[in-house]
């Protein structure tokens, strides 16, 4: 692989109690790409991407292992910087989950965490991000309204929106469309495709479709192994692992 | 065999639900409706205004005045609010953010417990520790001399009486919370410490104002500690050393012995609807609250 890898994980290893969630991780992420994670419920996705951004700190059950790099910094050893790492992420969850707050301060929100406090600058930015996920021409009337009052697919846009607005380098999406209609889960796809030339996009998903659609680089994981990863191409049209063929065949799911 | 087909068993069952429900709807007029029948005799007499605003009770010569009660019990419950409030919800914040699952496991049947102590044992303790306490070291440490029994004591007593019902609420509460909101909050890059103050306690708002009601309306009506420590005499209250009297300790403390007085009956009836309808006003106010910041 020639592409500038951004995400560096190596010998990840993840524990809840007894019971190994991942096994022995290795995964490059390449740069200004769409890299798929995918396999089936339980494999450890999720997981996985909560270690990225250190959600795992979340929960005292789990013992993660092993190193994530992001720009050559070990994510899993920060301590006061966390914060900081953190917002080098935006996160789009399974379902929308909107702050408490108005449309607008979902986005402001955001913005000021990352220490941007000039009025001026945040309506500008504001309206940037809304623009960026491709929400700024339904709600610019409604900016003042409770965030909850949107629709599902715009309250993901809305989110999506929001994890633009801490100004990251990665997004990290974990299945975004699973809950969304087909015309809002499109919505997404293509401001993915949109945003890649300027971040990196990490979506998880077992909708295989969806990643041979848009993904460029495939991880295909299995009850919390990596059983093979490379461009899209290799991995759908010349897989090597049984597991990977079976899985494509629609075997198991 | 049944007698009745299914769509007749259907009709019996369904008849039986709307029954209970009309029971227990209507159940509260009933009680209110009641209550004013009842103290009809004494409203004949006097102006409502004039009942509530005086301050002399003397029954014997026709005089109520249920000022002093009034003011005693709204000073007691709020009071006691003070007191409890922010104790549980730090609590709840600490128990159901901060520390392991276990915690709350060994903690639910502690407070529990809590919740299951008669309130005459409450009051039992208010004697032998609170008002000893009041009059030796706390009356003196503020210069003022106090037999212990006051409203300070009642506030105390009641404050730890209503922890139980206050904090399973808000628990429950801040634990309905989805993660995923809070996993958004520090996504973001927010601190633990703003995560709660700036989303959680926001999104949690209405369920603590509900829930700050609840114990509101109960240390309102709670009677036994209350008359046990409160001191029982009918004078407005100067400070929270003063003893006063409530609205419920009037009515436990009276009825029964007023039955060669007149108009003594119809009294207690009017406290029991002033408290019933002063509940009743503390409720609509926290729905107001309740709908205002329901919204996200």
């Amino acid at each position: 692989m020639d592409d500038p890898i951004i995400v560096g994980i190596r010998n990840l290893n993840v524990t809840a109690g007894k019971n190994p969630i991942l096994k022995d991780i290795n995964i490059s992420i390449p740069r200004n790409k769409i890299t798929v994670i995918m396999g089936p419920s339980g494999c450890g996705k999720t997981t996985l991407l909560k270690c990225m951004n250190r959600l795992t700190d979340l929960y005292p059950e789990l013992k993660v292992t092993g190193e994530v790099m992001i720009d050559n910094k070990n994510v899993l050893e920060a301590h006061e910087d966390i914060y900081k790492i953190r917002q080098q992420m935006g996160l789009l969850s399974q379902r929308p989950y909107p702050l408490p707050m108005t449309i607008y301060n979902n986005i402001a929100y955001a913005i000021r965490l990352r220490g941007v406090h000039n009025r001026r600058e945040i309506h500008r930015l504001v309206v940037h991000y809304l623009q960026q996920a491709n929400l700024w021409d339904e709600i610019r009337t409604r900016l003042k309204e409770p965030a909850s009052r949107l629709s599902i697919g715009q309250q993901q846009r809305l989110c999506l929106a929001r994890g633009l607005a801490v100004n990251p380098e990665i997004i990290l999406a974990d299945e975004p469309t699973s809950a969304l209609d087909p015309i809002s889960s499109q919505a997404i796809e293509q401001t993915f495709l949109k945003l890649k030339n300027n971040y990196t996009i990490i979506l998880v998903t077992h909708i295989l479709r969806q990643a041979r659609r848009i993904a460029d680089h495939v991880v295909f994981m299995y009850m919390g192994d990596v059983i093979e990863q490379g461009s899209v191409r290799e991995v759908f049209e010349n897989p090597k692992m049984e597991k990977t063929k079976l899985y494509l065949g629609g075997t198991f799911n | 065999m049944y007698i009745l087909n299914r769509q007749q068993r259907h009709f019996v069952n369904s008849s039986w639900m709307i029954i209970s429900l009309l029971l227990v709807t209507l159940l509260p007029f009933f009680l209110f409706f009641g209550l004013y029948l009842k103290s009809t005799y004494l409203l004949h007499d006097y102006s409502v205004f004039d009942l509530i605003f005086s301050k002399t009770w003397k029954p014997a010569s026709g005089q109520f005045g249920f000022y002093p009660f009034i003011v005693g019990s709204i000073w007691v419950t709020l009071l006691a609010m003070l007191f409890t409030a922010p104790v549980c919800l730090l609590t709840a914040i600490y128990v159901t953010q901060y520390t392991r699952k276990i915690v709350l496991r060994i903690m639910h049947p502690a407070i529990d417990i809590l919740a299951g102590i008669p309130s005459v044992v409450y009051g039992l303790w208010g004697i032998l520790v609170i008002v000893p306490f009041i009059s030796k070291y706390l009356g003196p440490l503020f210069g003022i001399k106090t037999m212990g029994y006051s409203i300070l004591a009642a506030a105390f007593v009641l404050s730890i009486m209503i922890i139980p019902f206050i904090l399973n609420i808000l628990i429950e509460i801040f634990r309905s919370i989805p993660m995923e909101l809070k996993e958004a909050a520090l996504s973001l890059g927010a601190t633990q410490w703003q995560t709660i103050k700036q989303v959680i306690l926001k999104k949690a708002l209405p369920g603590i104002i509900a829930a700050f009601g609840f114990g509101l309306a109960r240390a309102f009506g709670e009677t036994m500690a209350v008359l046990m420590v409160v001191g029982n005499v009918v004078k407005l209250p100067g400070n929270i050393f003063d003893p006063g009297y409530t609205l419920p300790a009037l009515i436990a403390n009276n009825y029964g012995e007023m039955l060669s007085i007149p108009r003594y009956d119809s009294a207690l009836m009017f406290a029991a609807f002033l408290l019933l309808a002063v509940s009743l006003f503390f409720n609509l106010i926290m729905h107001f609250f309740i709908v205002k910041y329901n919204k996200y």
